[in-house]
Order: C-alpha cells, then structure tokens, then sequence
C-alpha cells in the first residue's frame, strides 16, 4: 500500500435539479488501494461514482459544486476534456455490456478509438495483454472472433473490465459490478480485484459488506447523500466510529 | 326497410346483454357464478346478434340472384347477353326509382311488376323470418342463464374463431390478389414472348384496335420502365438515406427532450401529405428551379420533366419513413450500451458510429426497405414530374416513367380487357410484385443474420 494520494474530493455537492443528492462530500482515495463505497440504496454511492469520470454531465438537470482532484487537477474545470479524463478512469458498470461486437472488437475497441497502436501486431498484443490481464484470455483465445454478447455473464463482466483495461488508465471505476453475478463468477472479479490493485487505482460502490470487507483496503460509508465515515477497512468493520456506520454493517439499516 | 332491420337487430343484442347480464348478476355473488354476468350478457347478445346477421346478409345476396334470375324469363327473345343485362339493370333500377327509363320491349312493363311483387314478398318474409330468428335465440339464451353455465368459456371461444377468422380472410385475399394477377399475366404472355417481355429494349404499348387502322402492333420490351422506376427510385433514397439518417442520429443522440418532443411529430407530418400534393409541390416548385439551374449551364438542357425532379421530390417523401423508424431503432438500443462506450472516453458521434448504429442495423436496414418500396410504388409524383416517355436511359436529367405509371396509363379510361397493351399491365404489376419480393425477402435474411450474430 502506498500512501500517495491519487483522488481528492473536496465539499462536493451534487444536485438533481432541485434535490440535493450529495452533500458536502470530503474524501482521500489512495493511490493502488481497492476503496469500497457502501451504504443504503439511494445513498448516493453510484453518483458519487459518476463524479470521478464525469458521467453525470450526460444528465441535463445535474449541476454540482466543490472540488474533484485528480493528481492535483480539478477534473471540473473548463479546460478539463471529459473524453481524456474518460481514458484515463476507466469504469465498469453494474450490468455487463459487451457492445454488439466480437470479444476482439469489444477490447480493441478503446485502443482504436484513441489511436493507440500504430499496427495490427500491437492492436493484437495490447487485447491479448488485457484480457489476460483480465482472467478471460485462456478461456476465449480459441474464440476471440465470435460476438461477445455470447460469453455467460461472468465472463462478459470480465470482458468488459478487459476492454476498461486496454485503454491503460491509472484509475478504474466498478459500480456494484458482481449484483448480476452467480457467486463463483462474483470469486473471480473479486480475485480479479485483488489482482489489479497493484497497478490501478480502484473505486468500487458495493452492496455486500462482505464484499467491501473481502476487497477493499478503505471504505467509506455514506448515508442519504452524506458522508459517514471512512477509513481503513480493518477498522470500519470492527471498530466504527460512529453509530449510523455500526447499525449498517450490523443489519440494522439498509 | 333492410336498414331498419339491421337497426333493429341491433336493438335486440343490446337488450338482450342488459337482461342477460341482469339476470346472472341476480343469482348470486361473484364467487358462486361460473362466469361473470358480463359473459353472460355477451354470450346472449352474440347469440341474438350473429346468427341472424349472418342469415340477412345471405338471404339479401340469394334474393338477387333469384330476382334476376325470374326477370330474365321475359327477355328469353334477347339473344346478345350484353343487352338482356342491360335490360335487367334497367328493370331493377325502374323498379327502385332509380330512374324513368322505360325500355321498349313487350316484357319491360311485366319484368318490373313481377321483379316489384318478387321483392316485396320476399322482404316481407326476409324480416319475419330474421327477426323471429333472432327472439327465439335471445329467449333460448335467457333460459340458460344459470350459476353453472358456463358462458366466459363459449364467449371466449367465439372471440377465438373471430380472431381465426380474420386472419385467414387477411391470407386469402393476398392469395387472392396474387392470383388474378398471374392468371391475366399468363394470357399477357400467351400473346407476347416471356424473354421479349423481359429483355426486350423498347416499350410502345399502342397496338391497333381494328383491324383497317394504321398502327404497330405494339412492342412490349419492359426494361425501359423497369430501369426508369429504379432510376427514380435510387435517386429518392440517395436524397433521403443521408436526410433521414443524419436527422434519426440529431434525434436520438443529440436533441433535448424538448426538441424531440417537438421535431419528431413535425417530421411525421410529412408522411401523412397526400403524394398529389408532392406532385404539385415537384411541378410548381422544384421542376422550374432544376430548369432555371439547367437553363444557367447550357440554355434548354433540362425539360419540366425528369427524372431528378420525381426523385428527389419522392426522396423528401420517404424521409419521415426512414428518420421515425431509425430514431426508434436507435432508441431501442439498452442505454448501458451508450454509456458503456462514453465511459471509454467515446464522443457521441465515435458512440454512434461503433456502437449504436451496428447495434440497431436491423432496424435501419428495415426502415431502408420500407421507404424503398414505397419509393418503387409510388405513381402521383412520377405521372406528374417525370412523364410518359419510356427512354431507356441512366441520365436523371432526361424524362422517363416507371411501372406504376405505366400501368395508371395503360389501365385508365375505357379499354378492352383481352388487348395486348391492357394485360400488359398485369405482366408489369406481376413482375414488379416479383421484385419487391425478392428484395424483401433477402433485407429479411440480411436482418435475420445480423441478428444471430449480436443478439
């Protein structure tokens, strides 16, 4: 674990035309650590999520203040292009969503938008790197042209983590990505998570305390729209601080 | 008075169901009656309904071929059957008040007493018997009425054979239509060689009618009219592919809610103008500027006729067919799709481009075909911007026709049916009906396997 700060979000608030989704959201999230977010349904996880990659400028009635910082730049700026900033923090979401094209076309499908490899040798090492990267390759390798909507869900989950991977980003977004899993594909994401962490700095919203306590090094705990708590893991699950945190990891809400 | 039959039994039905429906709600609570009083009172309102509805309208249809029949007896001096139906109509409409006409024959006067008498009686008969049918059902149906009857299952089972029904009707007359086409097809070609018909280069429909008059006899190569409707047709899709295309993509990706809710209506409107109204529109407005711009280039290059001006006119009247349609597919492609590849750092147009439109091909390829084939049946606009003239040529500035025109041309006004130029507008029909066919089947196949492939 290093102890670099990678993202630092500073008095954000987010609104929804007249209603307030986020309040006043302080949080460090720690170069190549795995930091969960959990909390109620409609806490506010997924828009917080959103906020990193700036997905919620697609929604016309969300407007937001306060700072996010990536490396040191607030990613909301004028200046700031949402497209780089999009290739640079990767996101998986909470359905898998292969595109209507092969498992190949699926990976390569960000090295090509952003002219990443100058020939078809590369554009071949950089899907074989991801999706091994990803745990998928030796299970498609004889199938890399067929469509990949066809893979169970497990493995098109772990197609669409492939093809966030071969756009090389620093950070990778999961939003609740194992609640349309059966359990044994959930053990591989998360043994995939466990993996990548070395290299990627990863943001994943989760239902499943379990989860977050099996994955996560921090967690941040939030509550209708409001930042509880955060911190190591360790401590979050065995020691909260504060009482809302202790009825939800305990059962008591959500 | 038929009329008032009708009204009559409609009359009965609905009271029927009120009484029917009063009763089963009189015998018990809902859970102790087998079916809802509503069956009940549909079951006895189809029954008083149905069965003589269906009797009126046989009984009507065998009273006149009977009619006709006896008043046929008193022409049996009448030799040519064109006339003697001629004198029919003239009894029948006589006799209705249709019109004063008296026709001088010995057996007019007769005719219309026993064709008057004949109708009489039988209308008489026609509403005591529909009608004494119709209450002795509704009294057969109230006597059923009873906790156990199970009414919901005999209505549903009606509906059932209604809806069976329909459905072959709707087979049979394709068949139907498909059929007499190729019957006068095959007397077309039982005059006119098949391979001239299909190959030959020149089309010049105009045979003599008698036999003293000076003309050809006529010259039925249909390639000409063929490449003219395709001609016209291509040029309409390369105007409205592009139009249609790049506004269902603004639609779809770009525009707001509320531009959406606003621009797509207004698009739609355009294809609920009659095509005569494009005709004018092509005639009076887009004919004289292609001609102004011609004029510009090389003083009376392009006539008021061509086929650029029926094309693209015919283009600006599929766009609604394909814009609406492509808007719908692309709407129907699963957002997490849209944002899956915005995630990757796509723009919108990169997310469309890759994703979207492979996405919903099927639906795009289906939108293409539905204005294609409206473009290959169109008639207005071609009769009234591109002409008669069946050139055989490739140019869109030049003047040509297509089959439907053709086929308006050949079919308008009185003509013999048994001519080589008339039955030569069923050749064309079928052939065409052919063709549209097998493009449809194929944009099916092409759809179908695209399919297997993403879905």
């Amino acid at each position: 674990m290093s102890e670099k700060l990678k993202i630092s979000i500073k008095n954000l608030n987010v609104f929804y035309a007249e209603k307030q989704a986020l309040f006043d959201i302080n949080l460090n999230i720690m170069e190549r650590e795995v930091t969960s977010l959990i909390g109620p349904s409609g806490c506010g996880k997924s828009t917080l999520l959103k906020c990193l990659n700036r997905m919620n400028d697609l929604i016309d009635i969300c407007t937001m203040d306060g700072q996010v910082m990536i490396d040191g730049a607030n990613i909301n700026t004028p200046d700031q292009d949402p497209v780089l900033l999009r290739s640079k923090v990767g996101m998986v979401f909470q359905k898998p969503n292969p595109f209507p094209k092969s498992i190949y076309d699926n990976v390569a499908y960000g090295p090509r938008l952003h002219g990443m490899a100058q020939s078809k040798d590369e554009l071949d090492s950089m899907v074989i790197k991801s999706l091994t990267r990803a745990g998928l390759y030796d299970e498609v390798k004889n199938r890399l042209f067929e469509a990949g909507t066809g893979l169970s869900g497990g493995q098109q989950q772990r197609l669409c983590i492939a093809r966030a991977l071969a756009v090389n980003p620093e950070i990778i977004l999961m939003d609740e990505p194992c609640s349309a899993l059966d359990p044994i594909a959930t053990a591989k994401i998360e043994e995939l998570i466990e993996e990548l962490k070395r290299k990627y700095t990863i943001v994943i919203v989760t239902h499943s305390m379990q989860q977050a306590a099996r994955v996560s090094d921090r967690t941040a705990y939030m509550h209708m729209g409001e930042l509880i708590e955060s911190g190591f893991t360790k401590n979050i699950f065995s020691n909260p601080q504060h009482q809302k945190t202790q009825d939800y990891i305990t059962g008591r809400i959500g | 008075m038929t009329e008032l039959l009708y009204i009559a039994l409609f009359i009965l039905a609905s009271y029927s169901f009120m009484v029917n429906k009063g009763r089963a709600a009189s015998l018990g609570k809902f859970n102790t009656l087998h079916s809802q009083p509503y069956y009940h009172g549909l079951y006895s309102s189809i029954l008083t309904f149905l069965p003589a509805i269906i009797l009126l309208i046989f009984w009507s249809s065998i009273q006149n071929i009977m009619t006709n029949l006896s008043i046929r007896d008193f022409f049996v001096d009448v030799s040519d059957p064109g006339l003697i139906k001629f004198y029919i109509d003239s009894v029948i409409n006589y006799s209705n008040g249709v019109s004063s006409k008296i026709i001088e024959h010995d057996g007019f006067m007769p005719a219309v007493e026993k064709y008057s008498s004949l109708t009489y009686t039988s209308t008489i008969l026609k509403v005591i018997v529909v009608t004494g049918l119709s209450i002795i059902l509704l009294r057969a149906s109230i006597k059923v009425v009873t906790v156990d009857f199970k009414a919901r299952d005999y209505v549903e089972s009606m509906f059932t054979t209604l809806m069976k029904f329909s459905s072959v009707i709707a087979i049979f007359v394709t068949i139907g239509i498909v059929l007499s086409l190729l019957f006068e097809t095959l007397r077309f070609f039982a005059t006119v060689n098949v391979f001239d018909f299909l190959f030959g280069l020149h089309w010049s429909p105009q045979t003599a009618i008698r036999a003293d008059q000076v003309g050809s006899s006529g010259s039925f190569g249909a390639i000409p009219v063929f490449l003219g409707t395709i001609l016209i047709s291509i040029i309409a899709m390369l105007v409205a592919v592009p139009i249609g295309m790049y506004s269902a993509i603004y639609l779809s990706q770009y525009a707001s809610e509320t531009v959406r809710t606003y621009a797509k209506p207004i698009i739609e409107i355009l294809a609920g103008i009659p095509t005569v109204v494009y005709g004018f529109f092509a005639v009076i407005t887009v004919a004289p500027f292609f001609r102004d711009l011609g004029d510009k280039i090389s003083p009376g290059t392009l006539s008021g006729e061509s086929a650029i001006i029926a094309g693209s006119v015919m283009g600006i009247m599929i766009i609604p067919f394909i814009t609406s349609l492509t808007d719908d597919a692309m709407n129907a492609v699963p957002s997490s799709l849209k944002e899956g590849s915005l995630a990757m750092g796509a723009t919108v147009s990169e997310t469309t481009k890759q994703v979207i439109i492979p996405a919903s091909f099927h639906g795009i390829v289906a939108s293409f075909l539905l204005a294609f084939s409206r473009a290959i049946g169109e008639t207005m606009i071609v009769v009234m911007a591109a002409g008669f003239a069946a050139n055989l040529t490739l140019n869109p500035f030049e003047s040509v026709t297509t089959v439907t025109v053709q086929i308006v041309g050949l079919l308008t006004g009185d003509q013999e049916f048994d001519s080589a130029k008339t039955l030569s507008a069923f050749a064309l029909a079928f052939v065409l009906f052919f063709l549209t066919l097998i493009l449809n089947i194929i944009a099916l196949n092409m759809v179908k396997k695209y399919r297997e492939q993403y879905e």
